[in-house]
């Protein structure tokens, strides 16, 4: 019989408040680098995303991911409505917690995944389309992904992929789904200057990822135990040297080293130790951040040469620093580190890398493909861009009918 | 009546109100504006993106002076803002038909 642990029960509720700060943060890391016209239309993506999964989550996602009963592809119906969903632990998922505080940090998760996406489509999405977009994608693409990877009779769980606190639900599966976006939303219409109006906003949001990621990563361990110390402080390194790497590789490329650099940096290391956070020890986590760092800003570069506009980046952020964090999972994964998980490559299991390679294709690919359906359907139906005329007066006032700043 | 534009360094802006004040001008106004001249721009880069920033940010001063005294505000300007570099700013003296002060309602010289 699962017995509840207060300590446990308090480190992964105050966990999951961490989380949640993620979003409303990303949507200042988001804001601040649209044009001022833009700012309210932008952050309110993050924001109303809050509200959106919360909702969709206990109604039908969450019994999707996680619910018994269903298949290796898509989790049960008995935990609709959360039924069955209580203070009593579930012992296959957080033995020590109430089910209920297993559900809450896992809806946070739920919640900043979509909105990563937002970054791709900026400053041109239709609100009422977006609106559609959100429970669509998060039953049809989020649900099965987190089934796949962390559900306990999940095909990729079954492989032997690991995936400690989201690398491929959240990131891998929000960078796909981003290019899809990029790609059908089609590119902004340039007109004068496309710098971003509020670095410091930005930067703001950075931190406040920087903050919540102790919660992602550490919390993930979903107990106050050895491991959410080791992820903790893997996190924490893993960000700290990609911030370093993304501006070593930026000073030599542009000259300059920039702030807006330096945040970007740190998420892209950030992301990167995500799904390594409970298996890899501190130094293989500054290596995969110094990696992650030079890797993201290489991968950012590409949208010009291949004409589409990511324009905040999620692509070579989330997608690539997701692909980095899943393949340093394959090589330096130890079970010194986590008894629970397995050893990489580097310590002569070239299986679990195998595996992990396979988990990278599946989720890009899928998260491609049906995102990619979604937006053709809510194309031909609500149609997916502002009209030119809106584009040009701004989000925030075609929108939401407000300025985000008086003048 | 003369008015006095002049575009300047937005850093002078207390060397040249000390210098108006020294030489006894006791109104003007200042906005924040842009432009460009023989300075040229520069390029920022964020992230990918190259923007070129070719309208570089000036104050206008506005003065609005006796005939007598247009020669002691210019060189009172030129003193307090002159850097002898490339993006200084320049002074234009335009002509003035009325001015009228809207309190009293008195016009020309007495308005000034």
């Amino acid at each position: 019989m699962p017995h509840l642990d207060t300590g446990d029960t308090a480190f992964v509720l105050i966990s999951a408040a961490l989380v949640m700060f993620m979003t409303p943060g990303l949507g200042l890391f988001y804001g601040g680098m649209v044009r001022s016209k833009n700012v309210l239309g932008t952050v309110m993506h993050s924001f109303i995303i809050v509200g959106i999964v919360s909702v969709v989550w206990p109604l039908l996602g969450y019994s999707l991911a996680f619910a018994p009963g269903g298949s290796p592809f898509l989790g049960g119906l008995h935990w609709v409505f959360l039924r069955g969903v209580g203070q009593t632990p579930n012992a296959d998922y957080a033995a020590t917690v109430p089910h209920l505080a297993f559900m809450v940090f896992q809806l946070m998760f739920a919640v900043i995944t979509p909105a990563l996406i937002t970054g791709a489509f900026a400053e041109r999405m239709r609100f009422s389309a977006f609106l559609f977009f959100v429970p669509l994608w998060s039953l049809l693409v989020y649900s099965p992904i987190c089934h796949w990877v962390w559900g306990t009779d999940g095909w990729i769980r079954k492989l032997g992929a690991l995936d400690f606190a989201g690398g491929t639900v959240v990131h891998i599966s929000s960078g796909a789904a981003a290019l899809a976006a990029a790609l059908l939303v089609g590119r902004r219409r340039a007109a004068g200057s496309m710098a971003p109006h509020n670095v410091p906003m930005t930067i703001l949001g950075a931190a406040m990822l920087w903050f919540g990621w102790f919660g992602f990563n550490a919390g993930s361990a979903l107990a106050s135990v050895g491991i959410a110390a080791s992820a903790f402080v893997v996190t924490h390194l893993a960000a700290a040297a990609a911030t370093l790497s993304w501006l070593l590789v930026e000073r030599a490329h542009r000259g300059r080293p920039t702030t807006l650099g330096a945040v970007t940096g740190c998420v892209a290391g950030l992301v990167a130790i995500t799904p390594a956070s409970g298996f890899v020890g501190p130094m293989p986590a500054l290596f995969i951040g110094l990696v992650a760092g030079a890797v993201c800003y290489g991968a950012i570069q590409l949208k010009g040469p291949l004409g589409y506009d990511d324009s905040l980046d999620v692509v070579g952020v989330h997608g690539a620093g997701g692909i980095v964090g899943a393949l340093g999972t394959g090589l330096f994964a130890s079970k010194a580190i986590n008894p629970a998980g397995a050893n990489g490559l580097l310590l002569g299991n070239p299986g679990l890398l195998t595996a992990q390679v396979v988990a990278i294709g599946a989720v890009l690919g899928y998260s491609f493909v049906m995102t990619s359906l979604i937006l053709k359907a809510l194309g031909a139906t609500t149609g997916l861009r502002v009209s030119e005329g809106e584009e040009e007066i701004g989000l925030d006032l075609s929108q939401h009918n407000e300025t985000g700043y008086a003048w | 009546m003369k008015k006095i534009e002049a575009i300047v360094k937005p850093s002078k802006l207390d060397a040249v109100k000390q210098a108006l004040q020294e030489v006894g001008v006791r109104g003007m106004t200042v906005s924040e504006v842009k432009g460009c001249g023989r300075q040229g721009g520069h390029k920022e880069i964020y992230r990918t993106m190259e923007v070129a920033v070719d309208l570089l940010p000036k104050l206008k001063l506005e003065i609005v002076v006796r005939d007598g005294m247009v020669d002691k505000v210019i060189e009172a300007i030129i003193r307090a803002a002159r850097t002898r570099k490339i993006g200084d700013g320049k002074v234009f003296v335009l002509p003035l038909d009325d001015v009228v002060r809207i309190r009293t309602g008195e016009t020309g010289d007495a308005a000034v």
